[in-house]
């Protein structure tokens, strides 16, 4: 069974945390994957940079910007990630934006990410029916995982039409943004995360956007199976380095 | 095989709507309405009479008669530089803003690089009464200030885009972002043929009057409605895009494309998409695109900010790989040489964009009895720095 999946049935609330590979400095992508395992992480997300992230605020944007001029590319990050199932047992999903997967050939992206361990992958560019029609075959031959997102602009009947395309969770975005440009959660968010529980899908869900603190953390799941938290970890880093990923991650779970 | 955009937004292999599920939404609600909306009888009438009364058109066809004689060949010139604001570019600022308003939308954004599609569209808000933000790259805010005081008088709110480039890649990225965040009251007026399916074929369709009016005028100059060559420089596309539109089907027509080579085309500083782009993805549009062997999205260079695109619509990246459409790139110095040419042979100072598409008269041999169209596409009036410090006039 794909990590995720088995992750998913543990019982209780899952943390996510997100990073750009290659930020702050090229080669601290498995010490920070290492470290928030230890730190009792359930799930990575580790970000493939690109130069146009469309769905991205600023602190991504940045992190993204600041990894590509450090030298990452796809085929460097798939180098560091090697040998990282000798230490990491926790599930791990590449997100990242559709263009530099193309480029590498879909086929030979899944291959490689199967060999390594990785378990799914999150392209906010590329359009579920677009994945279905054309790409669903691929991803599973090589077992992995295809996460959808959802806002409070989805219709219904297409939140269930991810829902049948999905096999692993469906990632909900709290609000109508990009990535890291709110904080604290409103009564509309709330009636829309009530909503998606009382629709009982077959893929659990998973909020992100706008999760930064342990406030945001509970209150996301008490609707949700987890919540992801991407921009405030990568200010975390900025400000204080790889060495402080312990103390941010238990001043949330 | 057809050259127009299929049910799926697919022009061949190019095209579709790779965008993330929070513009979904948006892009769905234009695509299903955009069609209807501009069939109606009471658009395409009010289109039509701001198109007369307000841009000025039919724009004329010249016939450029200094220039046929040296040539030795019969080259007429699509007036597009004497539509209102000085370019092709408030076609489609016209057409869009009337589908905003049928979509009940308040709320304006949009993207420029040199600023005329930015000034295109703070003059349709200020005529329409609406918002209006414009996204542009704070390089581009310093090159082009002239523009952005316009857009300022327009009443135009312009933003600048500090990521990235900080170029007109980068302007859009913000208002695709800003559309995101603002999910219920805005519409985004992309300039050009890009973008996610439907963009590319609404933004043709309102350019296509030029193709209309260039058929209509040569029926009445030439007795035939086609031209044997049509000529038009692609950045994005658009006023290309106009210009091909109704000879994309009539094979006696042939198409020229005309990119920009920058300092040429080898050089490391180009803009000639066809020559040095791969298949890819930029900005919700699978097309050709110039980028790193890594899939990072690369920055182009033409003096002429214009053509200064990664990428070129999905449209044109399909007439370049089905051969429908030949593509010849200029540089520069040959770009530049033509805008004193033609201003001295023609008293017609064009736009740097427009004066690459003119350099291909030295590149083909034309029979005397050809009828060679070139889509002149906006005045150099924006250009005048770039002419003054290039020839130090």
């Amino acid at each position: 069974m794909n990590r995720i999946n088995q992750k998913l049935q543990e019982d209780k609330k899952l943390l996510s945390i997100y990073f750009s590979a290659g930020y702050p400095n090229l080669n601290d992508t498995v010490q920070i994957i290492q470290d928030l395992e230890k730190s009792g992480v359930d799930m990575i997300e580790i970000g493939l940079p690109f130069s146009d992230p469309l769905a991205d605020g600023p602190t991504i944007q940045a992190s993204s910007t600041q990894a590509l001029q450090n030298g990452m590319t796809t085929k460097l990050l798939f180098e560091q990630l090697e040998n990282i199932r000798e230490t990491v047992k926790i599930p791990l999903i590449i997100m990242g934006y559709f263009n530099p997967m193309l480029q590498y050939g879909i086929e030979e992206f899944c291959k490689k990410c199967s060999e390594i361990g990785v378990d799914g992958l999150i392209i906010p560019d590329l359009p579920v029916a677009i994945y279905a029609e054309n790409y669903k075959t691929t991803f599973e031959k090589y077992g992995l995982i295809n996460v959808f997102l959802i806002t409070p602009q989805t219709s219904n009947d297409r939140i269930q039409f991810i829902d049948s395309v999905s096999n692993g969770f469906i990632y909900m975005v709290s609000s109508a943004s990009v990535t890291g440009s709110q904080s604290g959660f409103g009564s509309s968010q709330e009636a829309y995360f009530k909503r998606i529980a009382d629709m009982n899908l077959n893929n659990p869900q998973i909020i992100g956007f706008g999760i930064s603190d342990k406030t945001t953390f509970n209150q996301a799941t008490q609707f949700a199976k987890g919540a992801i938290i991407g921009s405030a970890f990568i200010k975390n880093l900025t400000e204080n380095g790889v060495g402080n990923i312990s103390k941010f991650v238990s001043a949330i779970i | 095989m057809s050259y127009h955009v299929d049910e799926k937004g697919f022009y061949g292999n190019f095209g579709g709507a790779y965008i993330p599920e929070m513009l979904y939404p948006n892009v769905e609600e234009l695509r299903q309405n955009y069609l209807k909306i501009t069939a109606e009888p009471s658009f395409k009438k009010e289109f039509m009479s701001l198109l007369v009364d307000y841009v000025g058109r039919p724009t004329p066809l010249y016939f450029a008669e200094r220039l046929s004689k040296e040539y030795n060949t019969k080259i007429y010139l699509k007036r597009e530089d004497l539509c209102h604001t000085g370019a092709h570019k408030v076609n489609n600022t016209i057409g869009q803003i009337l589908v905003a308003k049928k979509l009940g939308k308040t709320r304006i954004i949009a993207e420029t690089g040199a600023g005329q599609h930015g000034v295109a569209t703070a003059t349709v808000c200020a005529l329409m009464g609406l918002e209006c933000i414009v996204y542009m790259g704070e390089v581009d805010i310093k090159r082009q200030a002239p523009n952005v005081a316009r857009m300022k008088m327009l009443g135009a709110e312009v933003r600048p885009a500090s990521s990235g480039s900080k170029t007109l890649k980068d302007a859009t990225n913000e208002a695709i972002r800003d559309w995101i965040n603002n999910p219920e009251n805005t519409y985004y007026i992309i300039g050009s043929v890009v973008g996610p399916h439907p963009y590319p074929d609404m933004v043709a369709r309102f350019q296509a009057i030029i193709s209309e009016e260039i058929k209509q005028q040569l029926q009445e100059k030439e007795g035939r409605e086609n031209p044997d060559y049509v000529v038009a420089c692609v950045g994005g596309g658009s006023n290309a895009a106009g210009a091909f539109y109704h000879f994309l089907d009539e094979k006696d027509v042939t198409i020229i494309a005309v990119e920009a080579a920058g300092l040429g085309v080898d050089s490391g500083e180009s803009a000639a998409t066809s020559a040095l782009g791969k298949i890819g993805i930029i900005h919700g549009s699978k097309t050709l695109l110039m980028q790193s062997p890594d899939g990072q999205i690369t920055e182009p260079y033409s003096i002429s900010a214009g053509l200064d695109y990664p990428g070129v619509g999905p449209m044109h990246a399909h007439l370049f790989e089905s051969k429908r459409a030949e593509f010849i790139s200029i540089t520069d110095a040959e770009a530049m040489d033509w805008g004193i040419k033609l201003s001295k042979t023609e008293g017609i100072i064009p736009a740097i964009e427009s004066a690459h598409a003119f350099a291909i008269l030295d590149k083909k041999q034309f029979k005397p009895t050809d009828v060679v169209v070139i889509n002149l596409s906006g005045r150099g009036d924006k250009d005048l720095n770039t002419y003054i410090d290039y020839f130090k006039l």
